[in-house]
């Protein structure tokens, strides 16, 4: 290779005098890059999704390998995004994929100065038997008046505005079946 | 317009839509205390002091009215201008800042002289008949503002007379149009200067702008956030922008509108299908008061008034029979009995106020992180520790799962873990990727997510939480003969179940939502609804969301492949409508305004255009509906505002609001200055401040907390933290709790440039990191220099970025119409250097307390 070809081989000779003045194409290409494939063209599938942060709803599609997210980006298709992400939202796989996320029940005793462990289904029942038994305790029938309340002042609830809407639907169908009218979330915030 | 948000910060991927605009010759003008990157992206950044955005609106509805500069024909049409009111009704401005109905001893309206004058009764509104002043009355009031009144009367708002007197030359001295007039006549460019701080060249400046671009041809988005929502007069700052928008002729129309910019992924959702005290889905509200004895009681107020809240019945008793079955009958009113009852102020803070009182043993806390997150940090810890139970369900262990081993009570050493009784179960959740399900966006569009991958080890969706529990209750229950158990017994609760942990289907919940018809099929509009028992149907403005059998959630048409409106991405709610009230994008002739901005139009058969009419389909522009016409046939071919009883916007609320019918301008609760409108009222008057040792407010003027504090949030966190603290990449971009203070406050206090200052309030102190920064200007209000602090409310001790909570300043003092805290402004003092750690602390605050008479 004579030094002319080598020269004109340089990123910023192609740049300058090429046909690609932002050196977003042709001119950033090498031997190197040639052989460079993004994460996400190894994924076994790409899901369509939708950003869990803010409520501007942008398009997301998770690319899954192995049964793992390995990549999230923005959606193309999306008129509300246009295939963008915000910093967060460019974050999620690492908030879905982390380490030190705490995916197991972790369960406190009353004075207790530590976690212990507690098996699901254990902790399903004994939070039923906690609703029923507070509810038990402090059903209200009537006011003072007679006027039926047919409710429990005993368990409140906050939040919902980072679920879904058929999360929200249960929640909402559930306590008020069982009289639990304390029910909130951030749309207060 | 961007005012109370930073829209390129905290929803930077909309923002490419205003950047777009710009280049296309938009002009973007920000209002906001701080100067942020929306700011420096905007043609014009005017400072605004924090807690004084009605000063401001008022002014420019003043400028507006004094010059003309209302789009008239629009005006006239389409809102309630013409409107006369009661001969009672006496304003803030004739009885020194309340208006007539105002009762000092229990903080609250009486509204029946707000009331239109009745057409019919040829009297002023007082009467019995349909629509009169005697309902009216049973709705407002004290037992209004305890039940969250403003929701109380669901989408459409109060009921009112449906044909009010009219003058459409808009000369009547009871027209809505002069009592605008004359309520606004005060604020004037000297007084904004005044108030705001905004010089009257700068005020000038952009009254032309919004003026000069609002008319048939140009329209004028504000599009606002928290900024304006977390005040105790949140409510009327929505309101002031509303009155403005209209008489600009703004509202209905593309480019138009006034655009909430909400910071959860499905706050809207969780609204429309509402985790909320007062409301069951769609708006309805909660049995309560007058409303709580029989369903008959429950639908009278607004049973087949004009407009399509008049079908409200049909909508309830489909919601009756999707939650209970073929157990809702016409016998026992579909099971309206079953529901409990409100009797008062059942908001999340009256709640907290009670569980520290241990009257509430049980706390369920999904995906939200109060002792961070809201208001008095203090008072929510506190709370926790006299809750029996607490369930936190996240996807980390966030500071109110931790609360009983690391909470800065602990610090102090006021509590210890030992004494803490709290049992407390961490559940972790399933993330977004994990489970299936739709959220609904800021714009009401209902997007589907699809399961990406299984949650790993014990985490699991809400879906699969609430379904399990509800599942195995049921099974407890199933014996009992106790009538308290009958609606459980009744619930329909048999949701198909996948996948190796059982999860329910989400898309069968949808469906549910949706609603299904007489012979189990999946309905397709809520039009087909009916009060029956025929339809169920569980939340009605969702009904269509599964038309023609289609999850239109789950459409995904490319953008590149659909016109402006892109109506098949996703689905909107009502029926796919991407513009509500867009019949006022035409004339009243049915004609676009313009070319320019045509939307919708009438084609002389029916309604058509880019976007689905908001409309009844065929009701043509002349259409004058017999006087025996309900619902949606009681609208006259020129009323826009379908939810309206009389289909007009409301420049002047005579019902539905419990803080007056036209916002005034109070200071915030805590605030430097008295009320230079209104002397004898400084702040709001019907604010709910739950005054008590727990919850001190700092007197006005107070020079022992003289500065003006904001809170705010960063691009790289969300919220309480939960969902980003503890990524490792966000915390690397932005680690750790600051403050913005400006060059001048910096000077005054000693305070150094990336050192540290201890920001005070009468309930609690917390250590920040310095920003020094001109991007906080010193403003000139009532002749003096007034200095703002900005502090992001993000964070708390666990996880990777970290630092004190900026809640833990804040008193709970919320808006009485809708019971948001006033986290947008307070008072307080700064010093420098780190606060006292242990017990120094409260002693700390305690002799602030004492320096200004609050201990």
């Amino acid at each position: 290779m004579g030094v002319r070809e080598f020269i004109e081989l340089w990123p910023v000779v192609r740049q300058l005098r090429g046909s690609d003045p932002t050196a977003r194409g042709d001119a950033a290409r090498s031997a190197g890059s040639e052989h460079l494939r993004p994460r996400i063209a190894e994924a076994d599938r790409v899901v369509r999704s939708i950003c869990p942060y803010c409520a501007v709803g942008c398009g997301q599609r998770v690319f899954v390998k192995d049964e793992k997210v390995i990549q999230i980006e923005g959606d193309p298709d999306s008129p509300i995004s246009l295939g963008k992400l915000c910093p967060k939202g460019a974050a999620s796989q690492q908030y879905v994929s982390r380490p030190d996320r705490v995916t197991t029940v972790r369960y406190r005793r009353p004075g207790g100065t530590e976690w212990e462990e507690l098996d699901l289904a254990t902790a399903m029942e004994m939070i039923a038997d906690r609703v029923l038994d507070t509810r038990r305790r402090t059903w209200q029938d009537t006011d003072e008046n007679g006027q039926p309340l047919r409710r429990t002042m005993g368990i409140a609830h906050l939040g919902g505005a980072t679920l879904d809407n058929e999360e929200n639907y249960l929640i909402k169908k559930l306590y008020t079946a069982l009289g639990a009218i304390q029910v909130e979330n951030q749309a207060r915030l | 317009m961007i005012q109370g948000s930073n829209f390129a910060e905290c929803h930077p991927v909309g923002f490419q839509f205003v950047m777009e605009a710009k280049l296309r010759g938009a002009k973007v003008i920000h209002i906001d205390p701080r100067f942020t990157r929306t700011s420096a992206l905007a043609d014009l950044h005017v400072p605004i002091r924090a807690g004084s955005d009605i000063a401001l609106l008022g002014g420019l509805i003043n400028y507006v009215l004094s010059e003309g500069k209302e789009f008239r024909e629009y005006v006239v049409s389409y809102t309630n201008a013409s409107s006369l009111i009661s001969e009672d009704y006496v304003d803030t401005e004739d009885l020194d800042g309340v208006f007539s109905g105002w009762d000092d001893k229990s903080h609250t309206y009486d509204p029946v002289s707000w009331a239109y004058q009745d057409s019919e009764s040829d009297g002023d509104g007082q009467g019995d008949g349909d629509g009169g002043g005697g309902e009216r009355s049973a709705h407002g009031g004290e037992h209004q503002r305890e039940t969250a009144g403003g929701d109380k009367y669901g989408s459409g708002g109060a009921s009112v007379a449906e044909k009010p007197r009219r003058d459409p030359t808009l000369q009547d001295p009871r027209c809505v149009f002069q009592i605008l007039k004359r309520h606004y006549a005060r604020y004037t460019a000297e007084f904004v200067e005044e108030v705001a701080g905004i010089p009257q060249d700068t005020f000038f400046e952009l009254a032309r702008a919004i003026t000069e671009n609002s008319g048939r041809d140009r329209t004028t988005n504000w599009s606002y956030a928290v900024g304006w929502t977390q005040h105790s007069v949140g409510v009327q700052y929505i309101r002031a922008a509303s009155i403005l928008q209209t008489l600009l002729g703004n509202i209905g129309r593309p480019g138009g509108g006034i655009m909430a910019l909400r910071g959860h992924a499905s706050i809207q959702g969780s609204t429309d299908i509402p985790t909320l005290f007062n409301l069951l889905p769609g708006y309805l509200p909660m049995p309560a008061g007058e409303r709580g004895g029989s369903l008959e009681d429950y639908i009278e107020p607004d049973a087949g008034k004009a407009g399509f809240w008049g079908d409200m019945p049909n909508y309830m008793t489909s919601l009756l029979k999707a939650w209970f079955g073929d157990a809702a009958t016409a016998e026992n009113e579909y099971g309206f009995d079953w529901l409990p009852r409100l009797s008062g102020d059942h908001n999340n803070y009256a709640t907290v106020l009670d569980m520290a009182e241990g009257k509430v043993p049980g706390y369920i806390v999904a995906g939200e992180n109060p002792a961070v997150g809201s208001a008095n940090g203090r008072l929510q810890r506190k709370a926790l520790e006299k809750a029996e139970w607490l369930v936190v369900r996240d996807l980390s262990c966030i500071e109110t799962a931790t609360f009983w081993k690391d909470s800065p009570e602990i610090e102090t050493g006021e509590v210890r873990t030992e004494d803490i009784a709290t049992e407390v179960f961490y559940v972790p959740a399933a993330s977004h990727v994990e489970k299936d399900g739709t959220f609904t966006n800021t714009q009401r569009l209902l997007q589907y997510r699809h399961k990406a991958v299984e949650p790993p080890d014990d985490a699991r969706s809400d879906l699969w939480f609430f379904y399990h529990l509800g599942r195995i209750i049921k099974e407890r229950l199933a014996d009992s003969d106790d009538p308290r158990d009958a609606p459980i017994k009744a619930l329909t609760w048999d949701y198909a179940t996948e996948g190796p942990s059982a999860e329910p289907v989400a898309s069968d919940v949808l469906k549910e939502i949706n609603g299904y018809g007489p012979d189990g099929e999946l309905l397709t509009a809520y039009t087909q609804l009916r009060g029956d028992g025929s339809t169920r149907c569980g939340c009605w403005i969702y009904c269509g969301v599964f038309a023609d059998g289609v999850n239109q959630a789950a459409r995904r048409k490319p953008a590149r492949e659909q016109d402006w409106v892109a109506a098949e991405w996703g689905w909107a709610w009502p029926a796919n409508r991407r513009q509500l009230y867009n019949r006022a994008s035409a004339d009243p002739d049915g004609k676009p305004w313009s070319e320019r901005k045509a939307l919708i139009w009438w084609d002389g058969e029916k309604w058509t255009g880019h976007d689905v009419p908001d409309f009844p389909p065929t009701t043509a522009p002349d259409y004058v509906p017999p006087p025996d016409a309900r619902a949606g046939k009681a609208l006259a071919g020129d009323d826009p505002f379908i939810m309206q009883t009389d289909g007009k916007a409301w420049l002047f609320a005579p019902a539905g609001l419990v803080d007056g019918p036209l916002p005034t301008h109070y200071e915030p609760a805590e605030t430097p200055f008295h009320n230079l409108l209104h002397p004898q009222h400084t702040s709001n008057p019907a604010a709910k401040l739950y005054e008590g040792p727990g919850n001190r407010h700092h007197p006005v003027g107070s020079t022992v907390f003289p500065f003006v504090l904001t809170t705010y949030r960063l691009t790289e966190h969300h919220t309480g933290g939960g969902m980003s603290r503890f990524v490792p990449y966000l915390a690397e971009l932005q680690p750790e709790a600051f403050c913005e203070v400006s060059p001048e406050l910096a000077r005054e206090r000693g305070l150094t440039h990336l050192g540290w200052a201890t920001v005070v309030t009468a309930r609690s102190a917390i250590e920040l990191k310095v920003l020094v920064t001109e991007r906080m200007q010193p403003l000139r209000i009532e002749g003096r220099e007034t200095h703002q602090i900005g502090v992001p409310w993000h964070f708390g001790h666990n996880g990777l970025a970290i630092g004190d909570s900026a809640n833990d300043l804040l008193s709970v003092t919320l808006d009485p119409n809708v019971d948001i805290q006033e986290s947008k402004v307070l008072t307080c003092d700064i010093r420098p250097g780190r606060r006292p750690h242990g017990a120094g602390l409260r002693t700390l605050v305690e002799d602030y307390q004492r320096r200004a008479g609050l201990a």
